[in-house]
């Protein structure tokens, strides 16, 4: 199946049934998917008159307790963020899904990385987060549309799922039978039709800065037992690496065949795929490096995730960079060189 | 005959009713109260026709009248 | 002694924060009156909006959200969808609905979402301190229109019930006025005719209420009444522009 409709299925799967979009290449078979889709299984499919105006459809959908998905590609991805700060200040879950394109400005419609920060470090005002989870492959990504629902929900905040061009327009095999079992949590927040319960408001509005502040203080200390409860990482071959790839997302693909083709020349070379960009999993990181000299970040951007790795490794070793941009995306072969590069680096016979 | 009870606390001393009383039968007190306005009072209640113009007028919701 | 009139049970007890003489708070009790009337308290979501109105959802004793400057409709439409049931309205002014939010309001009216709008229409920016609005008249003089609006320089106010008539989806569009007992009266009536409507899924519905802002016109609360009848009125003529289907049963 395509990796968009992989998407629409997979939240049907989750229990969605309201979906507010706007179409934009490379994630426009969502939409059209769910359009299609959502009227058989009794689901409301909504084309907005814009990203901010969908996002804000997503708002009120959420307020109502349900479980609501809206998709974009980049630019319309930063229309949304004033949306989505709102949603984060309410705190109603919802799940956004971001199929990067190049950028920045119209850029293109090929695959890239480049709104790393704009997912990670918060695109929007204030000091909130999203849940930002990295599928690599179709399955993951059908996957990760049943955990950001319910990480969502767990945490009344949103989620979004990073995927690339890539991702959206390839087809593998998938399977939905796992997401069947996430489970649906009831909100008694929730707006609507009310019985004899009190009334329900969601605002993000605090003009007294002391409300306002200890709202914040409430909404760090939320990231902060995500950051510890909800890390995910997967590693290959990191055991023994003396040098260790850090990619996430299809990237991730490209370095372990370059890996493969190191270790068959006697690099001991291995990959760390963080699959929650927030939160960056560092305590993993930490434990995959340990006995490794040297770690090369690949990504397809000019080097946002890099920040991170360097971030969370504190200088204790050495934190190299290699990227394509644009919709480019970077070969097995110019991995591996760059692996090259470093182990003999390592080994000091430049 | 009509009964009307001014909330005073809630009164910002606009003076809409003041104006819209068909029998100019309400004025602002020289009192003030805690938001430092004069609230409206009725002068003479027994010529009250309980017509709720001075209610309806009124942005506070400050007036209740039973007839 | 029968209670004649008090203060409906859709609003809190919370006192209102607008300015002495603001027909907002005027507006509000219509809104809750007919929310009384209709019995609808329960399943009622109002959608705030960003503007001087901005903390109604303490004043109305309903669900509640509070949606970003400009999006109210599109919020609005969010919670309608996902739960059919509510009735759901959007309290904006000026500002938010004719200038941030207009893709927003024509769209909603497009789809005719069965929403209803309570749009208020005081021809300026009320929270933000007297700025000029979409709906600022010419030669209306505000902080950032200090000479006057001049067309030349800042265009035309928008008359927004003629706007959206021309569109083929709204059901009910109606401009009425709060200056006076009888036009308190007969804005009541819209505001019910357009309540009544979503109630009986008949789609969107839009009640212009022209207000009064005393502090940002500079002017007593009676004389801003009278600028209300003399110039705003002037621009923008009550009546009803569009009425799709009657309503059956008493008004």
């Amino acid at each position: 199946m395509k990796g968009n409709e992989a998407i629409g299925e997979a939240a049907i799967a989750a229990g969605c049934r309201y979906f507010f979009g706007y179409p934009i290449t490379p994630q426009s078979e969502l939409p059209e998917y769910l359009a299609r889709r959502f009227p058989e299984v009794g689901g409301v499919y909504l084309q907005a008159e814009s990203e901010v105006a969908a996002i804000n459809m997503v708002y009120g959908a959420a307020a109502t307790g349900a479980r609501v998905l809206t998709s974009s590609s980049s630019p319309g991805i930063s229309l949304k963020q004033e949306g989505i700060s709102y949603a984060a200040g309410s705190e109603l879950p919802c799940l956004i899904v971001n199929i990067m394109r190049g950028g920045p400005g119209l850029g293109g419609i090929q695959p890239a990385q480049s709104d790393y920060f704009q997912a990670t470090k918060g695109g929007g005002h204030g000091d909130y987060k999203v849940i930002v989870l990295a599928p690599a492959s179709v399955q993951e990504l059908a996957d990760m549309v049943g955990t950001g629902f319910d990480l969502a929900d767990k945490y009344r905040n949103p989620a979004m799922i990073l995927g690339d061009g890539f991702l959206g327009q390839m087809m593998e095999p998938v399977d939905f039978a796992g997401i069947k079992k996430s489970k649906i949590v009831e909100k008694t927040w929730a707006v609507g039709c009310k019985k004899g319960r009190e009334r329900n408001v969601h605002t993000s509005l605090y003009l007294d800065p002391e409300e306002l502040e200890k709202h914040n203080i409430k909404l760090a200390q939320k990231y902060e037992l995500i950051a510890e409860n909800e890390t995910m990482a997967q590693e290959y071959l990191t055991e023994d690496a003396e040098i260790v790839v850090v990619a996430y997302g299809l990237v991730a693909r490209i370095c372990k065949a370059a890996v493969e083709k190191a270790r068959s020349e006697g690099i001991r070379a291995g990959v760390f795929r963080p699959i929650t960009l927030w939160p960056f999993p560092q305590k993993e990181l930490r434990k995959a490096v340990a006995a490794a000299r040297g770690v090369l970040a690949v990504e397809m951007s000019m080097g946002q995730m890099v920040e991170d790795v360097r971030l969370c490794l504190e200088g204790r070793l050495p934190v190299r960079f290699y990227g394509r941009a644009g919709g480019m995306a970077p070969t097995t072969q110019a991995v591996y060189e760059e692996i090259k590069k470093i182990s003999l680096e390592c080994k000091g016979v430049e | 005959m009509a009964q009307v009870s001014f909330n005073e606390e809630l009164c910002k001393g606009c003076g809409l009713c003041v104006e819209y009383c068909p029998l100019k039968i309400i004025e602002l007190s020289e009192k003030i109260n805690s938001m430092g306005y004069h609230p409206a009072q009725i002068i003479d209640v027994n010529r009250c026709t309980g017509c709720a113009f001075c209610a309806m007028m009124c942005p506070d919701v400050v007036i209740r009248i039973e007839r | 002694m029968e209670v004649v009139f008090q203060r409906p049970q859709a609003l809190t007890e919370e006192k209102f924060s607008y300015c002495p003489g603001c027909h907002h708070g005027i507006i509000h009790r219509l809104v809750a009156e007919v929310i009384d009337e209709l019995g609808i308290i329960d399943n009622t979501v109002c959608v705030s909006s960003v503007g001087c109105s901005v903390v109604n959802y303490q004043f109305f004793a309903t669900d509640a959200i509070q949606a970003a400057h400009g999006r109210a409709p599109a919020a609005a439409t969010g919670v309608k969808r996902a739960s059919p049931d509510s009735i759901v309205f959007t309290y904006q002014g000026d500002g938010d609905l004719a200038a941030m939010g207009t893709a927003e309001i024509i769209h909603a009216a497009a789809r005719n979402e069965n929403i209803t709008v309570v749009f208020v229409n005081n021809a300026i920016y009320g929270m933000t301190g007297g700025q000029m609005a979409p709906t600022t008249l010419k030669g209306q003089k505000t902080t950032t229109s200090p000479y006057g609006r001049d067309s030349k320089r800042e265009g035309n106010p928008i008359r927004v019930c003629e706007l959206l008539n021309s569109l083929d989806g709204p059901a009910y569009l109606e401009r009425v006025s709060v200056h006076d007992p009888k036009h308190v009266i007969r804005a009541k009536k819209a505001i019910k005719k357009a309540f009544q409507l979503q109630v009986k899924g008949r789609g969107f519905s839009l009640v212009e209420v022209l207000s009064a802002c005393p502090t940002n016109w500079h002017l007593s609360p009676l004389a801003s009444i009278e600028w209300v009848q003399k110039e705003l009125m002037a621009y923008y003529p009550l009546g009803v522009f569009r009425e799709a289907g009657e309503v059956d049963g008493e008004c």
